[in-house]
């Protein structure tokens, strides 16, 4: 024991590619994703991403902002989150990290906010609206209690990519596209170069995030990065079946994983 | 003044997603580029006061000051310039730095409409393509300016996510943003948002009491006791106290939305029920729930109907250097007619908020004393809403 977050977080990647599924917590039920988070772990998940809700998630597109509504809808808070991963940490050992976006710690207080991550086994936290010139408002907590704040690469990030990969911490979000999240039958962007330049300047994992939800698609982005993060795919199902999407959710994460297997081989 | 990385006091900042940091800082050495070069200044000059009717008058309201019988209360007349909004002066600068950065197609948000119409407008004048994002629960509220803007050109999407009203449209037009950065500027409409918007639209409403301190000066020899303007992200606002600031003694009144009263949930009235968050880019004062979850705010007002305040305004409340009060739905429209009746003046439902704070305050001050309000918009477009209010149902 005793890892430091970045090493936990570097688990996820060391047996090949890594899949990461992404769950809006409370959407239908925190009992219905405790059921799905543990559906993929035994598909072969290898991180799980884990989103607090927000009323106005603008880096989403409709299929998460759905998913945001109705867990809010349905009750869902930020304390009763803790909880719920207190209980999932009971059997479920593979990274864990946090999405939500920056007021949602703010507001609870950063400091209680992340020293309850860390009391409750979340190893790191992405918040898509806190780029790197901003990052001071939450790193040197992150730090203190080891809690790895994830950053993100955008296809728009240029030359800003060294500066933001020479201080990655847990693993870097590498955004796939242009918009908000959600599936896209094509992805352009020229992912190999921003690689690259990531490659040179850090050896922590990078994982690609938007818009990726085919086999087909995890297998060829996976072959670039670390790993590959798919969220509104999931979702989407979520929200088809409700409830009832635990076998769904359980297949699709399985042939998923199945495509990014097929990346080294 | 905001420091370097756009903060004011702790206020402000850039909290947006990384896809759009590029846009952000090539739009703060576009501004910085353009902000003091002549020809641009010329242009924008031209603009404002060829195109857009500037100087606006300020308006000595003789009969609203004998019915209020106290301070002498002068009108900024926002509501006569083109498109009958302060929104132009801001718009106009933007579409015209826009272009010089080389962008084709601008987007905006709009509450009540009076920014997507002024949007709309420099996008036709300009030959540039607009597409404006209003709540649809606003479309509703504000049909003819929704025919406005296709009048002009632009293509108006109405927002259904969320509460469907102005920080929707602000959402949804950041998202859109987040997908079409290269021929696009995001024409924000009002003091808020990332560093550097807070700045930019702050300089180009700034016009207001420029012009508002020289007139004063010139017709009274001296400077008002009070600037009071309506508070929904702040714009006109920070226009008008903007070349007082300085001036101590001159107090300056915000006036936010308060709907159905701060003790209810039905309000919009940030400083006065919100607390310090980090949202729309920006750290400011927001009306939020205690996890975080900002809040459904309501106004009679679609343009004040918004949780959030400019963080220059978050700034000054802290300073102490600026008030915030609250106005609600009843007194405002009290005040819409009022000053219709008093004057022939009908202002916007969001300025007759600003009216009144100042039927309130000018009883209590003395006749030598000076009171400037500005009225930041006409009132046509609220002439259904207030006729439904008032339990009459009209054809706009």
């Amino acid at each position: 024991m005793n890892k430091s977050a970045n090493e936990r977080i570097n688990e996820a990647f060391i047996n090949g590619k890594a899949f990461i599924p992404f769950f809006t917590c409370g959407d239908p039920s925190l009992e219905a994703t405790g059921k799905l988070v543990r559906a993929a772990v035994e598909n072969g998940a290898d991180l799980i991403e884990l989103g607090i809700p927000f009323s106005d998630p603008t880096a989403e597109g409709p299929v998460i902002q759905g998913a945001n509504l109705r867990a809010l809808q349905g009750g869902v808070t930020t304390d009763k989150i803790f909880d719920f991963v207190r209980d999932l940490r009971k059997d479920v050992k593979i990274p864990l990290v946090f999405m939500t976006y920056a007021n949602v710690v703010f507001s609870y207080g950063a400091e209680k906010f992340i020293r309850t991550c860390k009391e409750i086994g979340i190893d790191g936290l992405i918040l898509p609206d806190l780029p790197f010139e901003e990052k001071e408002e939450f790193a040197p907590i992150c730090k203190e209690f080891d809690v790895a704040l994830v950053s993100l690469i955008a296809p728009t990030s240029e030359h800003r990519i060294a500066m933001i990969a020479k201080e990655a911490e847990g693993f870097l979000y590498i955004v796939s596209s242009l918009g908000v999240t959600g599936t896209r039958s094509e992805i352009t962007t020229d992912l190999d170069s921003i690689v690259k330049v990531v490659r040179e300047n850090t050896d922590i994992p990078c994982a690609i995030g938007f818009g990726i939800s085919t086999p087909e698609q995890a297998k060829k982005m996976s072959k670039l990065a670390d790993g590959v993060i798919v969220g509104s795919a999931i979702m989407k199902i979520i929200g088809e079946y409700g409830e009832d999407s635990v076998s769904y959710v359980a297949d699709y994460v399985k042939s998923m994983k199945q495509g990014v297997k097929k990346a080294i081989s | 003044m905001a420091d370097k990385k756009g903060r004011f006091g702790v206020h402000g900042g850039r909290y947006i997603p990384e896809t759009l940091m590029n846009a952000v800082i090539e739009l703060e050495e576009a501004y910085n580029r353009y902000k003091d070069d002549p020809e641009f200044n010329r242009e924008l000059t031209e603009l404002l006061n060829e195109y857009a009717g500037r100087p606006s008058r300020l308006y000595y309201a003789e009969k609203l000051t004998q019915k209020l019988g106290g301070a002498k209360i002068y009108l900024k007349r926002e509501d006569l310039n083109h498109t009958g909004s302060h929104k132009i002066n801001n718009v106009l600068g933007q579409a015209l730095l826009a272009k010089k950065m080389g962008k084709t197609r601008l987007i905006a948000e709009t509450g009540a409409g009076q920014h997507g119409v002024a949007t709309a407008t420099a996008a036709a004048l300009l030959d540039m393509e607009c597409v404006v994002f209003m709540g649809e629960e606003d479309t509703k509220r504000q049909a003819l300016n929704v025919y406005r803007m296709r009048l002009l050109g632009a293509e108006v999407i109405p927002v259904t996510s969320g509460t469907a009203t102005l920080k929707d449209a602000v959402s949804e037009a950041m998202r859109e943003w987040t997908s079409r950065i290269e021929d696009t500027h995001y024409c924000l409409g009002s003091v808020m948002g990332p560093h550097p918007f807070p700045t930019i639209v702050r300089d180009f409403q700034a016009v207001i009491s420029r012009e508002s301190r020289a007139q004063i000066l010139e017709k009274e020899g001296r400077l008002p006791d009070a600037v009071i303007a309506c508070v929904g992200g702040g714009s006109n606002a920070i226009g008008s106290f903007y070349h007082f600031i300085d001036d101590k003694d001159v107090r300056l009144v915000g006036c936010e939305a308060a709907g159905r009263g701060i003790d209810t949930f039905e309000t919009a009235a940030t400083v006065n029920t919100g607390r310090l968050g980090i949202f729309h880019g920006m750290k400011s004062y927001f009306c939020q729930d205690e996890f975080g979850q900002i809040a459904p705010v309501y106004s009679i007002s679609a343009g004040l109907d918004y949780p959030g305040i400019g963080p220059e305004h978050a700034y000054l409340h802290d300073i102490g250097r600026a008030e915030y009060v609250p106005v609600t739905d009843e007194e405002a429209v009290d005040a819409f007619e009022f000053l219709s009746r008093t004057e022939g003046i009908i202002p916007a439902i969001e300025s007759a908020h600003a009216v009144a704070h100042a039927m309130k305050l000018a009883p209590t001050m003395d006749k030598n004393q000076i009171i400037v309000i500005t009225i930041s918009g006409r009132g046509d477009k609220d002439c259904a809403a207030i006729a439904r209010y008032r339990g009459e149902d009209i054809n706009e």
